[in-house]
């Protein structure tokens, strides 16, 4: 497949949108890499996208405005597109097509990869079992994270995401440092030590989003133990179709060559995904729901299925992608498709950050698909489930009486009706919001049955009488206590 | 001039020189002889859709032509193992090439080297046709495998040769020197040939409650579990594949995760068959091929698990194929369409999604086998879809609809509630429950169906209710309104909510349905008449007996008879006691 010469053609036919179209050419294959040389000292990287004897169609990653089809040479190099690897990718910084932004030279590689990837055999994979501690009740408690797990972000427009992701990298940093993340039964702990690394590829983000991120890195020192690709909103859109390929090919060497826990931050699907429907409205592709292309699942699952865990190796990709729903709209193709994908979703809600809470989680559609894999006895603790469980009956219900409360009015509702609304009340003031502090995994449990002091038994069926006797705080108590100061 | 390579488009390839080539062919291509199969012929120009990663190839890359039909290959080793969309080994793949999918890789679908006990049920000089059965081998502990006469070989036995055999070895061979071997091809895109097709009066019974009462599948059905992600599709699939009294499995895991099937597979190692002890695995078969493995190889998934699971039925087993999800299958249908350029139908999915669509789960139903026309057999298949959006009108949704016999509607409302499994029982349905209500009455009990009705009614009745209080607010209604709500509550939280992952509440066989919903019912009606002689709602549903009710599903089948007599005993004293009040 790789030639050593490299082949050449001045014959591009036609430049559309973010594609070039080359003609008569012989030897290229499909999927292979081509850089385009546009004038002196000015060339882009670009990837056929479909071959025939007669021309080859070429994605760009780069402005096509200034290409003439006169001028233009098409270097195409034999290869798909690939990476240098080395150990000393870790504290490196780069652009969205991979060029190091850091001023330091380009990695002397130790391996070459093709960045789009192969799937993992599906055998040889290992279940994410080992719970990952976000710090983060709404998470902990309700949608437990597992080390190899692929959660999103579900954000909208101005929600605090990445302030939530932060929260979690930080987190998820100390555990490593031993700080942390102590699992209740002790052996839970297997996942919360080994070497931790950080992958961070932006796609699209604003200069202010890349500081605030760039600067929580430096505070908290990940950025040594991190990977950085930054494609900012001003650079090249198509761009944007590699970085976190770049990205997650960095986190493949460093999890399954060299055993780190890596996390992986992608942010915003949203640009990404909006760069694919560009390439394919410039193919003339037929368009599928609000203009995205019908592969687009394909697509992200070419992304998302990228982490996990191997049989017999240590390390594991756990991936954190933040998308911003249009509208706050879920079922909006890029939200539908990656919860499609996804193990689950954090989504994050507008009416609660309007009231202040932080982090605005709406738990009704969040989910973690692993939780059940990487709760319990051994990991977090036994009642840990039940107690999920039952939170999420009493909040669901609070939720439908709040609902029924607004076109009929609170009169309307019965008194017991009433104290679901207030359950709900208290669930997001006390047990969601929880500021910029984190809770352990006892803090967030211990919030949980606080909650359930003063429930009606019979609303209590999804926890066991044992786990009600053993880990409610006793009412009595308190107001034996109260009774003696009287 | 030979065939080369003119074009290649993402999974679909163009090649010249293939005016003799035919469709379905299977062809390898380029230096690593990837595979794939004809699809399009025009002039000398074939359309290739490509089972593997295309990268690489280039235009005048060699086509090499085999002459033979896209085709799975058959025979005893299939059980307890696991394939790609084209059935290559999963398993075989890691040893040889490593932890990813790796491309060209030449391998034999079925173990050659392993050897099976011919126990011959034929004699010498008996005349045979196609389907007819040459004898078995155990090919698990749970499972008989019968070797069967291929389709379209017939004649008379001239020799048999018993005992351990690999499928490479004859078993036996005809007069006119035919050798006939324990593995047979068969085309993927071809239903089995079939006897006749019987009346399906069964239900496939999987444990569930909301299933197996209100709205059961009979064996040789066809149902379709359509639900946004998130709503519990896969965990139903996995739990009937877990849990349903079905003899063979056929699980394929067409476009979804790989972490799911990876479970699947670690949990049916684990599960044992609860009559002999031994691993369900032993009666399973896994097609894996997951959404980031190639597209085309997708599109083929369901058809080679489809075509398995119909070898077993022409066993004479009642056999399971689960496909998750449909949705993948059609996308990949989609994606391979939009590369040959063909005019795009809905959405633009090809014109003829229905037609494939609906003969795929046309190759369900409930058969007298071909050749041995004194045996039955049965394919139940059970589709999950997943709509864009939970949006059921789409087409892939509406297309299912129209060929289920069972539908099980899956409500996001529910899930976020965690109330699972999330079948609406407003929208689902079953077309065969009034066809298998004497089966019913005959196995269940004589007051099923009643129950089963008064079940539905109490449902209904709760919904109209509810409908009223959003409008005039619950607490302005008749305490007996009121009791009709709680009945259905009742019912929801003590009957039709089912946990996956609760070790006794997973399944429920059928006599503990009959049971427990006695039970419920009973003391719905208690309570209606306790209420009717106006008792206070309040003081009943304080009571604990409530609470016990809804738990009496997690209650281990050791001593559960005498639970439920006391549980009833209790509720009657109790009401007694509120009529003295
Ligand atoms: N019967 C069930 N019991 C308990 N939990 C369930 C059940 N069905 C689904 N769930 C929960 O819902 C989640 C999503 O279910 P899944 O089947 O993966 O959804 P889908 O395939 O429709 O996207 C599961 O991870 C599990 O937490
Ligand atoms: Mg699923």
């Amino acid at each position: 497949m790789s030639r050593s010469i490299v082949t050449e053609y001045q014959t591009v036919d036609a430049v559309k949108g973010p594609l070039i179209f080359v003609r008569g050419i012989k030897g290229v294959s499909y999927g292979e890499m081509a850089t385009i040389v546009t004038g002196p000292e000015r060339s882009m990287l670009g990837q056929v996208i479909e071959i025939s004897d007669k021309f080859a169609a070429l994605q760009v990653f780069g402005p096509t405005r200034g290409i003439s089809p006169a001028t233009a040479v098409v270097r195409f190099h034999g290869e798909p597109i690939e990476m240098s690897l080395s150990p000393l990718i870790l504290g490196r910084m780069f652009r969205g097509d991979g060029a190091p932004m850091d001023g330091a030279p380009p990695l002397i590689p130790a391996h070459r990869r093709d960045v789009s990837g192969s799937a993992i055999n599906p055998v040889q994979r290992e279940l994410p079992r080992d719970f990952m501690m976000t710090g983060v009740s709404a998470i902990d408690g309700l949608n437990t994270l597992a080390r190899g797990q692929k959660l999103p972000i579900f954000s909208g427009a101005g929600l605090p995401s990445n302030e939530l992701a932060n929260l979690i990298i930080n987190n998820a940093g100390l555990a490593n440092q031993g700080l942390a993340g102590q699992g209740l039964a002790g052996q839970g702990l297997a996942g919360q030590t080994g070497k931790f690394a950080l992958v961070f590829a932006g796609m699209g983000i604003t200069g202010r989003e890349a500081d605030y991120f760039y600067n929580s890195f430096h505070q908290s020192g990940a950025i040594e133990h991190s990977v950085v690709f930054m494609n900012l909103a001003g650079d090249p859109v198509i761009e944007r179709f590699i970085t976190p390929r770049l990205a997650l090919t960095a986190a493949e060497y460093l999890a399954f060559d060299l055993d780190y826990h890596v996390l992986v931050v992608l942010t915003d699907m949203t640009n990404y995904c909006n760069a694919l429907r560009e390439i394919s409205s410039a193919r003339e592709e037929i368009p599928g729901r609000r203009g995205y292309p019908g592969y687009m699942y394909t697509d992200l699952a070419g992304l998302y299925e990228r982490a996990g865990r191997i049989r017999g190796k240590p390390g594991s990709i756990t991936q954190l992608p933040i998308l911003t729903m249009p509208d706050d709209d879920i079922t909006h193709p890029i939200a539908d498709l990656t919860g499609y994908i996804t193990e689950g979703q954090i989504v994050l809600d507008r009416d609660l950050n309007r009231k202040g809470v932080f982090p605005p989680i709406n738990a009704l559609p969040s989910l973690s698909r692993l939780m059940d894999h990487a709760i319990g006895a051994k990991s977090t603790r036994e009642d840990h489930r039940q107690l999920a469980d039952q939170l999420y009956m009493l909040y669901a219900r609070g939720v439908e009486q709040r609902r029924v409360a607004s076109i009929i009015g609170e009169e309307g509702l019965t008194e017991e009706d009433r104290g679901y609304v207030r359950f709900a009340d208290r669930f997001e003031k006390d047990f969601i919001h929880q500021g910029e502090s984190r809770r352990d995994m006892e803090q967030t449990l211990a919030a949980g049955w606080a909650l359930l002091e003063g429930i009606e038994d019979r609303d209590l069926v999804r926890v066991s009488r044992d786990m009600i006797n053993k880990y409610r705080p006793q009412r009595g108590d308190d107001e034996l206590d109260k009774d003696k100061q009287a | 001039m030979s065939q080369r390579i003119t074009r290649v488009a993402g999974p679909a390839a163009q090649a010249c020189d293939m005016a003799s080539s035919f469709m379905g062919e299977v062809v390898k291509l380029g230096a690593m002889g990837l595979i794939g199969e004809v699809i399009r012929i025009e002039g000398d120009i074939a359309t290739i859709q490509v089972y593997e990663d295309t990268t690489g190839l280039m235009p005048g890359d060699p086509v090499e032509r085999s002459g033979e039909e896209f085709s799975v290959e058959l025979g005893p080793g299939l059980l307890g193992s696991i394939f790609d969309g084209v059935q290559r080994p999963l398993q075989a793949l890691a040893s040889g090439w490593g932890n990813f999918i790796s491309r060209g890789a030449q391998i034999p679908r079925l173990d050659r080297s392993a050897k099976w006990e011919f126990q011959p049920k034929v004699t010498l000089g008996q005349m045979v046709n196609g389907g007819a059965e040459l004898g078995h081998v155990r090919e698990t502990e749970l499972i008989n495998h019968k070797i069967m006469v291929p389709h379209g070989v017939s004649g008379e036995v001239a020799k048999v040769f018993a005992g351990a055999r690999t499928i490479a070895q004859p078993v036996a061979e005809l007069a006119d020197g035919t050798p006939l071997y324990m593995r047979q091809k068969w085309n993927i895109r071809k239903p089995r040939p079939v006897g006749k097709r019987l009346p399906s009066t069964r239900p496939l019974v999987t444990g569930q409650r909301v299933i197996d009462s209100l709205f059961p599948i009979a064996l040789g059905g066809a149902g379709i579990i359509p639900g946004g992600f998130g709503s519990g599709k896969t965990v139903l699939e996995q739990t009937i594949a877990k849990h349903s009294e079905a003899r063979i499995i056929v699980y394929i895991g067409c476009g979804e995760r790989g972490n799911e099937m990876a479970d699947t597979l670690e949990q049916l190692r684990e599960l044992s068959d609860p009559a002999t002890g031994r691993p369900l695995m032993e009666r399973t078969i896994l097609i894996a091929n997951t959404s980031n493995m190639p597209v085309a190889a997708r599109e083929a998934s369901i058809y080679t698990g489809v075509t398995i699971a119909e070898y077993y039925r022409d066993m004479g087993y009642d056999v399971v194929a689960l496909a998750d999800s449909s949705s993948r299958w059609a996308e990949a249908l989609r994606e391979i369409s939009s590369r040959m350029e063909e005019i795009p139908g809905e959405e633009g999915y090809p014109t003829y999604l229905a037609g494939r669509l609906g003969a795929f789960y046309e190759r369900a139903g409930k058969v007298a086998v071909a050749g041995r026309p004194e045996e039955s057999g049965s394919l139940t298949i059970i589709g999950a879809v997943s709509p864009p959006g939970g949006d059921f009108s789409e087409p892939v949704t509406q297309a299912s609809l129209r060929m289920a016999s069972t539908f099980w509607g899956l409500d996001s409302q529910l899930a976020y509630q965690r109330h699972f499994p999330a079948i609406n029982w407003r929208t689902s349905f079953s077309l065969t429950h009034r066809a298998m209500s004497r089966w019913f009455t005959e196995n269940v009990g004589e007051k099923w169906p009643e129950m089963i009705a008064k079940t539905q009614a109490i449902l209904q009745r709760e919904e109209e209710l509810e409908e009223i209080a959003q409008i005039v607010g619950a607490d302005s209604m008749e305490e007996r309104e009121r009791s009709a709500l709680e009945a259905g509550r009742i019912i929801r939280e003590g009957y039709l909510r089912q946990s996956a992952v609760h070790p006794v509440d997973v399944c429920c066989p059928l006599p503990r349905q009959l049971k427990t919903l006695e039970t419920i019912l009973g003391f719905i009606a208690a309570m209606d008449a306790a209420v009717g002689r106006g008792a206070l709602l309040e003081d009943i549903i304080t009571s604990p007996l409530v609470e016990r009710l809804l738990r009496l599903k997690e209650a281990p089948p050791e001593g559960l008879d005498s639970l439920i007599e006391s549980l009833r005993e209790e509720y009657k004293t109790f009401f007694d006691s509120l009529e003295e009040k």
